[in-house]
């Protein structure tokens, strides 16, 4: 599996002529149990992807929304070893939805790096996105994880020129994120003439799906987004919702049930890219 | 002959090396946003440091904005207090705005115009390196915003009010603990979404590929000219240098143009805070382990899962979780000494210094001066130690005066 995970995943949704729906959720937030029970239902309310964070106190790249996401779980005591562990949890149940954890590279180096993707490998992740590993240091992790047959997801963003994007598509498998922005997670909208320039931009150099993320919120956002991309991330708007009924004193099923009613109306946007589309 | 030197296979000045590691150390590890913009950025400088004209132009200001060189102070009252061996001050704390900080600043915004940026950020923590910033983006005209942690904007508050007369744009940063790492967090988060006419002047030598070996190349001056300063002064090289350091730039300005002489022993001294046992500290190679923040990997304060733990000391620039990567390897290899003083070390020799020589020292620099006072006495008299006075203490009045319970 692995990487062949993802791969079957977009042929089956290029089969169906819809755009992946990826859902992005901090791993441990608001606490584990409660994630567990937001991750477990996610793929029956629609997200043909799941795309679970790994907690750091300095998330760089990140938003507030998703910078809070991570010190909620962090409080609840998420640590690495769990978030594999939830991971490998899901895999009892579901076989087929890929699982890609995304995050920074500094616990993973603390953990080291061949027993992370030991661990990874055997708790059923499928791919990896580490926002601070450019291609420049892909000896670190990229190589390593391709050895073991993980897929290494690299971020294009606008700055990655003409030049700049063989080098960082080389090590790519499973899909290729582009950011629709420059910017952190969760800020701007962006701008859904420019996304799909870049999406026509960047299938002229791969023939990997191309799924876009920062800053898409509605379902409507995706939509558009989904009319000319391979699939759209949401994050940050599925995050503060979390963040929001947690601060309700929601926990377990019933907040797990209001994230996964968001991510339904996500769901029907996407379906509705597709009729667009066809 | 420049050839064969060039060639030295083991010179400590060679670093890093094409991908900006210094051993293990180093590196670029940002967001892919930020290469392109990364990279240029190196481009742009190494071209600039071979230029005649732009060493010039640096040369000029230094001399008559900055007020280089800074001199080189025999000082006789502490050297006799401490009965041992002599004490030299190389008085950074003279240039403008009252600390090094200001030479790393003028080279990077000379370079920001010759790259046509049109914006300034940068981060600070005790807000030196924010007054610095925002003089120089003063006298060049460029809008400049500075991300400053809330908790230090309340212990440094003349230092805001500076910068706000400069006029800078102060942010506070309310997230994480809210000093110089998470300041350093906002400036990269806004560096990302203004990537194209935003220049980010680091004021330490950490963070990605070129900004150690930048800035400490404009901080060599230290060096450089402390070299011909004790030379004239003494005839021969220090045998002892003395600087604290937080990220480490005044170290590794003073220690850099040494460290090919066998003969200098060379002690940096971090911040102990409450004492390293206490973990309320901010010594990152006493008690940190290698990992990857802020765009390079060096020793962080870390815990076993690899998140950040904060730093603490009483000086709030040298309140860092992590250290520049060429002192990281610099410490792997053994060439410099890594020691640590207390937040009552430093607070001890801050007064000594006051009263014996009618210098306020910053609380930064007092952590090296603590250090000397524990070496010097034991030391022979014709021992010379040099120390960098890295910046003056009267942005520390107030933290120093409510930790002698002073009213001001």
């Amino acid at each position: 599996m692995t990487v062949a995970r993802i791969d079957a995943r977009f042929a089956a949704l290029k089969a169906e002529g819809r755009p992946a729906l990826v859902v992005f959720v901090t791993a441990g937030d608001p606490d584990p149990e409660t994630s567990f029970e937001v991750i477990r239902g996610l793929p029956a309310a629609g997200a043909d992807v799941i795309e679970i964070g790994m907690p750091f106190t300095d998330p760089m790249a990140d938003g507030p929304a998703i910078q809070a996401a991570g010190l909620r779980a962090l409080s609840a005591g998420q640590t690495l070893a769990k978030t594999l562990d939830l991971v490998r949890r899901l895999r009892e149940t579901d076989s087929a939805t890929p699982i890609v954890l995304m995050g920074y590279y500094n616990p993973i180096y603390a953990y080291g790096v061949a027993r992370f993707l030991t661990d990874a490998k055997a708790a059923g992740i499928d791919g990896l996105i580490v926002v601070d590993l450019p291609t420049e240091e892909d000896p670190e992790l990229c190589l390593p994880a391709l050895d073991q047959d993980i897929a290494f997801i690299r971020l294009a963003t606008p700055t990655t020129d003409e030049v700049r994007l063989p080098t960082v598509l080389r090590n790519t498998a499973g899909f290729v994120y582009y950011v629709s922005i420059n910017g952190i997670t969760g800020s701007a909208t962006p701008d859904t003439g420019a996304v799909a320039a870049a999406v026509t931009r960047l299938k002229a150099h791969t023939d990997l799906p191309v799924v876009v993320g920062f800053g898409i919120k509605t379902p409507e956002q995706a939509a558009a987004i989904g009319a000319t991309a391979d699939g759209a991330v949401v994050g940050s708007a599925v995050v503060s919702l979390i963040g929001a009924a947690a601060a309700e004193g929601l926990t377990g099923e019933a907040l797990a049930a209001r994230v996964h009613a968001f991510v339904s109306t996500l769901a029907a946007g996407l379906r509705g890219a597709k009729r667009s589309a066809a | 002959m420049a050839q064969a030197a060039a060639a030295t296979p083991n010179s400590y000045r060679e670093g890093p090396d094409e991908h900006g590691h210094f051993g293990i150390h180093g590196g670029r590890f940002v967001a892919e946003t930020l290469m392109p913009l990364i990279l240029d950025l190196e481009k742009a400088y190494n071209t600039a440091k071979d230029d005649p004209a732009f060493q010039a132009e640096l040369n000029y200001y230094l001399e008559h904005y900055v007020g280089r060189p800074s001199p080189l102070y025999f000082a006789e009252r502490l050297t006799s207090h401490f009965g041992g061996a002599k004490i030299y001050l190389k008085r950074e704390e003279l240039n403008h705005t009252g600390a090094h900080k200001i030479n790393n600043c003028m080279g990077q915004i000379l370079l920001a115009l010759r790259m046509g940026k049109k914006r300034i950020i940068a981060e600070t923590g005790a807000g030196q390196h924010g007054v610095a910033t925002a003089t120089v983006a003063a006298r060049f005209g460029l809008p400049c915003t500075i991300y400053m942690g809330k908790t230090d904007i309340e212990r440094q508050s003349p230092n805001v009010f500076r910068m706000r007369l400069l006029g800078a744009e102060v942010v506070p940063v309310t997230s994480g603990s809210q000093t110089l790492k998470d300041a350093m967090n906002e400036a990269l988060r806004d560096w990302v979404t203004q990537v194209e006419d935003t220049f980010y002047i680091i004021g330490t030598v950490a963070g990605p590929h070129p900004y150690p070996a930048m800035v400490r190349d404009f901080q060599s001056i230290i060096g450089v000219e402390a070299r011909a300063q004790i030379l004239k002064a003494e005839g021969r090289l220090p045998d002892t240098l003395v600087a604290c350091v937080g990220g480490g730039s005044n170290a590794i300005g003073l220690f850099h143009p040494f460290l090919d002489e066998p003969s200098v022993a060379i002690d940096a001294v971090e911040a102990a805070g409450h004492g390293l046992e206490s973990g309320k500290h901010a010594a990152s190679l006493a008690k940190g382990r290698p990992g990857v923040l802020h765009g390079n990997r060096t020793y962080l304060l870390q815990d076993d899962d690899g998140q950040i733990i904060e730093a603490h000391s009483i000086s709030a620039g040298l309140d860092y979780p992590g250290i520049g990567p060429e002192h990281s390897w610099l410490h792997d290899i053994g060439r410099v000494n890594f020691v640590s003083a207390t937040d009552q070390e430093a607070l001890d020799a801050f007064q000594l210094c006051t009263k014996l020589e009618g210098i306020i020292p910053a609380l930064e620099s007092s952590h090296a001066l603590a250090h000397v006072g524990r070496i010097a006495g034991k030391l022979p008299k014709d021992h010379i130690i040099l120390v960098n006075l890295s910046g003056r203490g009267d942005k520390d009045i107030f933290t120093v005066a409510n930790a002698l319970g002073a009213k001001l």
